[in-house]
């Protein structure tokens, strides 16, 4: 971080603020200034991309508009207005007039250029710390379809927000949810996929039966889910790129549900019930090969692995009500981690390792929540009448969830918020959607 | 027999739409599209089959004897209420042995998806074990969780959570199958 100008060092001392674990200098000017729990975002500006050539003028103001609403988003950055501008950046290569940017107060320029020929586009872009007058990072390059052009937007806004936070990126992530639509007592399901703010989105099955609670494989290529294809719940694998399905662990008179890769793709945790009773299995995906992980007459489910695969998170009602807890991956004495009051579902190991978010039920209401590994440190970053399912960005700085309204016309609908508790906002579906799952960055 | 036929093709319909396996069906339009199976494979609507003055018929049983049990919350512990109409459920069962069952245990929607599944596998579990008690035949039956998936009653009171919170005992023609 050293390297860093210091307008870019206070950033990342913000950050810190929030994340009691983040790796950042403790020293250098706090700039960032924390009111009443309220974070002042950085300034930036995004000029529209020049245009190279003709083909890419459609392109070169799409891009940074997409960039400035990546980065508007995260609730750390505004932008300053287009209208605002006085600078102007007349070729991508001409040096930049930094007065005209801090008469504007933009402390981060973001400028690029586009050009396009056939079946490929081509973007450039540099990232400026207008108050020190000086490039931050090297420019940077991607090519690509002209299908693609909003992931390279997403490109660009992730190095951005790399470089300016010291953290990984999120925008360039595609999210698999539940589509929904019909009433409550006759609700239509359909697994779909979209780019994280809800572009791009593509329906992967009809809605012609029951899907639920899709994940994504760590490479992102395929998919789990649980569906009602057969009548009667039953795990199923998915190809993305093929829509080719197939049931795992098919078991004659038992229901299968709440399955997850393990982080190196090659097995699968998930429910399987027989006679009433829920315990966790371990399928090997290759070998078809099943271990049995949980034996007790309690519910055990909502498995999800730790990042380096060894041990698993958990929710089981073996003492009394739905608590959480952690195992060995290959099964064994599991230690509760759960203590406060209320009951804690859908455990989901956050991908840096140090946090589990849940679904917390307490006293009529639902709450999204974090907490170390060990139960310490809870802390709830949402409330409504019925919020479940987190699902992690894969920077570890931002968590999807499902939320839903109450009510004969209650809706399903698909939230964000950031671990900090702030920048709560819905996710644009054409419809109701949800149980999300974030992609891991895309390559 | 014959009233029983719109129910089959109902159960083939379903079966026959969710095998299909065309991605170029997906590429558009809304949450909905391409639907029409009343987006429950599996599901069956036991309403208005057969005569309920015939002791014999799905609709009898339905209304007569009773297809459905209640839950208190969290719980699949059979109440005394739940035993009497299980009790009938049984002794009608036992009488009309050419139909096959299925269990469906379900949640109301103050719950987690996943939890709820098997809180509704708990329940259908329940009252599968009591008609084995009363003496029918375990290969007759079968037992499916919806979870909070299919609730029946729409409001977010306790007077509809009261009748969400079921197992509904689904007849259909074939004993065993």
């Amino acid at each position: 971080m050293s390297r860093l100008p210091p307008l870019f060092r206070a950033l990342a001392m913000g950050l810190a603020l929030w994340l009691p674990n983040a790796t950042l200098a403790q020293n250098g000017p706090l700039r960032i200034e924390i009111t009443e729990g309220v974070i002042e975002p950085l300034p930036f500006a995004v000029p529209s991309f020049i245009a190279e050539n003709g083909a890419a003028n459609e392109y070169a103001a799409n891009i940074a508009r997409v960039i400035a609403a990546d980065l508007a988003g995260t609730g750390l950055f505004r932008e300053i207005p287009r209208e605002a501008h006085i600078g102007q950046i007349s070729s991508f290569d001409a040096p930049i007039g930094y007065e005209d940017w801090k008469a504007v107060n933009a402390q981060a320029l973001i400028t690029g250029a586009v050009s396009a020929s056939g079946d490929r586009i081509v973007v450039k872009f540099r990232l400026y710390d207008v108050f020190s007058g000086q490039q931050l990072g090297e420019g940077l390059q991607f090519a690509g379809t002209p299908q693609s052009w909003r992931r390279m937007a997403h490109k660009v806004a992730d190095a951005a927000y790399s470089r300016i936070t010291g953290e990984g990126g999120y925008f360039d992530t595609r999210v698999v949810y539940v589509a929904e639509s019909g009433p409550k007592n006759n609700r239509l399901k359909r697994l779909a996929v979209m780019d994280y703010d809800g572009a791009n989105n593509q329906f992967l099955t009809d809605s012609s039966t029951i899907v639920l609670a899709p994940r994504f494989s760590p490479n992102g290529n395929r998919i789990l889910y649980t569906s009602y294809e057969s009548g009667f719940p039953r795990i199923t694998l998915m190809d993305v790129g093929s829509l080719q399905r197939q049931t795992l662990a098919e078991q004659p008179g038992t229901m299968t549900f709440a399955p997850r890769f393990s982080p190196d793709g090659n097995r699968v945790v998930f429910s399987l019930e027989r006679g009433g009773n829920s315990d966790l299995y371990m399928l090997d995906v290759a070998s078809g090969g099943l271990n049995q992980l949980t034996n007790a007459p309690s519910i055990e489910t909502g498995p999800d692995f730790s990042p380096d695969g060894s041990q698993i998170v958990f929710e089981s009602d073996r003492s009394g009500g739905q608590q959480l807890y952690i195992m060995p991956a290959g099964g064994g004495e599991a230690r509760r981690i759960s203590g406060g009051q209320g009951r804690y579902g859908t455990p989901v190991w956050s991908p840096r390792g140090d946090m589990i978010a849940f679904t917390k039920q307490n006293a009529g209401r639902f709450h999204i929540g974090v907490m170390r590994t060990d139960g310490s440190e809870e802390r709830l970053l949402t409330a409504s009448f019925l919020d479940e399912g987190p699902t992690w960005a894969p920077n570890g700085r931002v968590i999807m969830f499902t939320r839903e309204t109450s009510g004969a016309g209650g809706q399903s609908a698909m939230y964000s918020v950031d671990i900090s508790g702030r920048n709560l906002k819905q996710v644009p579906t054409d419809g109701a959607a949800s149980d999300p799952a974030w992609s891991p960055l895309l390559p | 027999m014959m009233t029983l036929m719109p129910k089959a093709m109902l159960l083939v319909a379903a079966l026959g739409l969710s095998a299909c396996n065309n991605p170029d069906r997906f590429g558009a339009g809304g949450a909905g599209a391409g639907g029409g199976a009343g987006g429950a494979g599996g599901f069956v609507d036991t309403t208005g089959l057969g005569d309920p003055n015939n002791p014999t018929s799905i609709a009898y049983f339905n209304q007569r004897v009773g297809d459905r049990v209640l839950f208190p919350v969290d719980q699949h512990t059979l109440t005394s209420q739940a035993q009497g109409v299980l009790a009938g459920q049984a002794q009608w069962l036992n009488s009309n042995p050419s139909y096959a069952v299925i269990v469906e245990g379900h949640a109301d929607e103050q719950g987690t998806r996943e939890y709820n599944l098997s809180l509704g596998a708990r329940r259908a579990a329940a009252v599968q074990n009591y008609l084995i008690s009363q003496g029918v035949s375990q290969n007759r039956m079968r037992t499916i969780s919806y979870g909070k998936e299919r609730p029946i009653e729409v409001c977010s009171t306790e007077a509809c959570y009261s009748q969400n919170r079921r197992s509904v005992t689904v007849l259909s023609v074939g004993a065993g199958a």
